[in-house]
C-alpha cells in the first residue's frame, strides 16, 4: 500500500483541475449537477487529503512525488511532509464548509463560480504541495488567479473598488517574488528547495550579501500575501467586500504566505552555518508584533462585524508570524495548533456576518460602519422593555453560534482558540526559568489583543442580536447552517481531540526544525525505472553534476 | 552589455514604480506592464549574459556554461511573460468595469478633494 502514496501526493493538484474542466464543460443551465459535482469533488478532496495525513504521519517518511519521472533537482518534485499534510486537510475542510454554504445560494449569484472555486483549490493545494521553488510561484499564481475571479463574484462597486487595489497589490508581489527567485536562482543555480538548501553552504562570503538580499525580496512578496503590517492595507477592504462563502475560503490565502515562509526560513537557514542563520526571524517577531497590535486596534475601531473578522484575520497572522519568529520547535508546534484553530474561527465568523446581517433586513436598512445611537442600541434607558419580546429559534441559534465563534476568535475557554492561546503562552513562557523579554512582550500583546477581540465581538454581538428591534427570523438555508455547523464541529473535535492533535503539530514542529530528513529525502528520491529497462541509471548521460551545476 | 542590459531593467523598473504610483488607472496599468518587463528582462540577465551560445547540449561539448547559455532562465522568463499577461488582460477588465461603474479613471473612483 505504501507505493500508492507518491501518486496520492498529485491527487489534490490534479483532482480540482479535472473538475475545473469538467465543471467548464457542462455548461451554464445544468445547475443541480454543477453544484453536485462541485461538491462531492471538494469532499473527495478533502478525504484524500485526510489519507495524505494519516500515511504521513503513521510512517513517519516524507511522501515525494517526482513529475514526468525526473529526479529531484531537473525535475519538479511534489512534497508531502506533515506540514503539508496539515495544510492540506486544513484547505480541505475549509473549502467542503465554502463549497456547502456557497449552493445554498451564491454559487448563482455570477458565472463560473464552480471552475474558479476548483482552480483555487488546485492552486492551494500546490502551493502547499510543492518543493519547487518557481512552481511555487506558478501555484500562487493560478490560486490569485482564481481569487480575482472570487473575489469579484457578485459585482457591484465595493467590490470592484477593493479588486482594483487588491489585484495591483498582488501583481507588484508577483514581481517581488520574481525578482527573489531569480537572484536565488542566480546565486544557487537550483530552483529545488532542497537541493537549494543543501548547496548554500558552497555558496561563497562575496556572494552571500546578493543571497541575503534575494531572500528578502522574497519574503517581502511572502510578507504582502500573509498581511504583515504594513504590507496589508489590501486585505480589508477586499475580504469584507468578498461574498460571504469566498471570504471564508479566502482565510486560508494569508495562511499560504505564512507556510511559504515558514518552509523557506527552515529549509534554507537552518542547517547552514554560515551568517544568515536565523536570518530575519527578528524581523518576523517584531513584525508579527506590530501587526498584532495594528489588527488588535483595528478590532477596537471597527463596528461592522465583516471588518472585525478582516481584523481577526490580521491578528492571527501577526500571532503566527511572531510564533515562527522567536523560533523555537516548541513556539512552532504551538502556532501550527494556533493556526488550523484560528483559521477555522474567522472563516465561521465571515459564514456568520452574513447570516446575521440577514436579519430584520426588511426592518431597518444594514448597519453602517458609524456607531449611530439610537433608542435601540442604548440598553441604559430602554424605552420598550426586553422581556416579552419574540425571539426566532434561528437568530437564537445564530447568536449561539456567534458567541463559539467569538469564543474561538477571542481565545476563551472552552473552544480550542482557548487551548491554542494556552499552549502559545506555555511556549512563549518556556519551562520557568529566565524568560526573555520578546517573551514577555508577545504574551503581553497576545492577552490584550484576546481582549480586544472580546471586546468589539461583544460589542458587535450586543448591537447585532441582543439589543436590536423588531428582530425578524432571517432565511437560513440547510446548506448554510450545515457549513457553519461543520465548521464549528472541527473546531469542536479539534478541543477534545486537542492531545493527538498537539502531538502531532509537535511532531510537525520538529521536522520543520530538523530539515535534513526533507532534504536528503527529495535528494535522494530515485527516479521508477520504465517497465521494459530494468537498469536507468546506465543510459544516463549527466550524473548529479549535470548542466545545473553553475562554475 | 551588462552595463546596458543593467540601464535598461534600471529605467524600466524605476519608470514602472512611479507609473504604478500615479492616481489614474492607466497609469497604474502601464507601471505594472512596465515593471513586468524589468522583471522579466531581469531573470533572463540571471542566467549569465552570452552571445553566440546553444542552449542544448551537444555531444563532444563539455556541458557547462562555459560553453552553453543556461536554458533555465529562458523558460522561466516564457512562463513569466504568460502569467503576467494574462493577470494584466485581466486587471485592464477590471479597471474598464471600475471606470464604468464609478465614472472616473481615478483607483479609488472618486477624485481627490482639493
Amino acid at each position: 500500500m505504501t507505493a500508492a502514496l507518491p501518486h496520492l501526493i498529485v491527487v489534490p493538484v490534479v483532482l480540482p483541475l479535472v473538475t475545473a474542466a469538467v465543471l467548464l464543460l457542462l455548461g451554464d443551465h445544468r445547475r443541480r449537477l454543477k453544484s453536485l459535482l462541485n461538491v462531492s469533488a471538494t469532499a473527495a478532496g478533502l478525504v484524500v487529503a485526510t489519507t495524505i495525513l494519516l500515511r504521513v504521519d503513521g510512517t513517519g517518511e516524507i511522501g515525494v512525488y517526482l513529475a514526468s519521472n525526473w529526479e529531484a533537482p531537473f525535475g519538479i518534485v511534489l512534497v508531502a511532509d506533515r506540514l503539508t499534510a496539515l495544510m492540506l486537510v486544513l484547505t480541505g475542510v475549509l473549502s467542503l464548509c465554502a463549497a456547502l454554504y456557497a449552493e445554498a445560494a451564491w454559487s448563482r449569484a455570477g458565472v463560473y463560480f464552480h471552475p474558479l472555486f476548483q482552480i483555487q483549490l488546485m492552486g492551494l493545494n500546490g502551493a502547499f504541495l510543492t518543493g519547487d521553488l518557481f512552481n511555487l510561484f506558478v501555484f500562487f499564481e493560478v490560486m490569485l488567479a482564481a481569487s480575482y475571479g472570487l473575489h469579484l463574484h457578485g459585482s457591484g462597486w465595493p467590490r470592484v473598488r477593493s479588486g482594483v487595489h487588491y489585484i495591483a497589490v498582488n501583481l507588484l508581489a508577483s514581481a517581488l517574488f520574481l525578482i527573489g527567485l531569480a537572484v536565488l536562482y542566480g546565486v544557487v543555480g537550483t530552483l529545488n528547495m532542497a537541493d537549494m538548501a543543501a548547496k548554500l553552504a558552497l555558496v561563497p562570503t562575496h556572494d552571500r550579501g546578493l543571497l541575503v538580499a534575494g531572500a528578502a525580496i522574497l519574503a517581502v512578496a511572502f510578507l504582502i500575501k500573509a498581511a504583515m503590517w504594513p504590507l496589508n492595507a489590501w486585505l480589508v477592504p477586499a475580504y469584507t467586500a468578498a461574498s460571504a462563502p469566498v471570504a471564508a475560503l479566502f482565510a486560508v490565502m494569508t495562511k499560504v504566505g505564512i507556510y511559504a515562509l515558514l518552509r523557506l526560513s527552515t529549509v534554507f537557514f537552518q542547517i547552514d552555518e554560515g551568517s544568515s542563520v536565523h536570518y530575519g526571524k527578528t524581523v518576523l517577531l517584531y513584525g508579527g508584533l506590530a501587526t498584532i497590535g495594528f489588527g488588535a486596534i483595528g478590532c477596537l475601531t471597527s463596528v461592522r462585524l465583516d471588518r472585525i473578522a478582516g481584523f481577526a484575520i490580521i491578528v492571527s497572522s501577526g500571532t503566527l508570524l511572531a510564533a515562527f519568529g522567536l523560533d523555537s520547535p516548541a513556539m512552532t508546534a504551538a502556532a501550527l495548533f494556533y493556526l488550523p484553530s484560528a483559521t477555522l474561527a474567522v472563516s465561521v465568523l465571515f459564514l456568520l456576518v452574513e447570516l446575521i446581517e440577514r436579519i430584520g433586513k426588511e426592518g431597518r436598512p444594514v448597519l453602517d460602519d458609524v456607531d449611530v445611537s439610537d433608542e435601540d442600541t442604548n440598553l441604559d434607558d430602554q424605552q420598550v422593555p426586553l422581556i416579552g419580546r419574540a425571539f426566532p429559534v434561528s437568530v437564537a441559534l445564530l447568536s449561539l453560534a456567534f458567541m463559539a465563534c467569538a469564543l474561538l476568535v477571542a481565545g476563551l475557554p472552552p473552544l480550542s482558540g482557548f487551548v491554542a492561546k494556552l499552549a502559545l503562552l506555555t511556549a512563549a513562557l518556556g519551562r520557568g526559568g529566565d524568560v526573555p523579554a520578546t517573551g514577555w512582550i508577545v504574551v503581553g500583546l497576545l492577552l490584550l489583543s484576546g481582549f480586544a477581540a472580546t471586546f468589539s465581538l461583544a460589542r458587535a454581538g450586543i448591537r447585532h442580536l441582543w439589543a436590536r428591534g423588531n428582530l425578524s427570523a432571517p432565511q437560513v438555508r440547510g446548506a448554510e447552517a450545515g457549513a457553519v455547523a461543520t465548521l464549528l464541529a472541527t473546531s469542536v473535535l479539534l478541543t477534545v481531540f486537542a492531545e493527538p492533535v498537539m502531538r502531532y503539530t509537535r511532531a510537525t514542529a520538529a521536522g520543520v526544525h530538523a530539515q535534513l530528513q526533507y532534504i536528503e529525502t527529495v535528494r535522494s528520491t530515485p527516479a521508477r525505472p520504465r517497465p521494459g529497462t530494468p537498469a536507468i541509471d546506465a543510459d544516463r548521460p549527466d550524473g548529479p553534476d549535470g548542466p545545473e551545476e553553475r562554475p | 552589455m551588462e552595463a546596458v542590459l543593467a540601464c535598461v531593467i534600471g529605467v524600466l523598473g524605476g519608470a514602472g514604480v512611479w507609473l504604478v504610483l500615479r492616481p489614474r488607472t492607466f497609469q497604474v496599468v502601464m507601471g505594472l506592464t512596465l515593471l513586468s518587463y524589468a522583471v522579466n528582462l531581469f531573470i533572463f540577465s540571471m542566467g549569465s549574459l552570452s552571445i553566440d551560445k546553444p542552449p542544448i547540449a551537444k555531444p563532444g561539448v563539455p556541458a557547462d556554461l562555459e560553453h552553453y547559455t543556461d536554458p533555465m532562465p529562458q523558460s522561466l522568463v516564457l512562463t513569466a511573460i504568460v502569467i503576467g499577461f494574462a493577470t494584466t488582460a485581466l486587471f485592464l477588465v477590471l479597471l474598464l468595469a471600475s471606470r464604468g461603474l464609478s465614472g472616473s479613471d481615478h483607483v479609488d473612483g472618486t477624485e481627490d478633494e482639493r
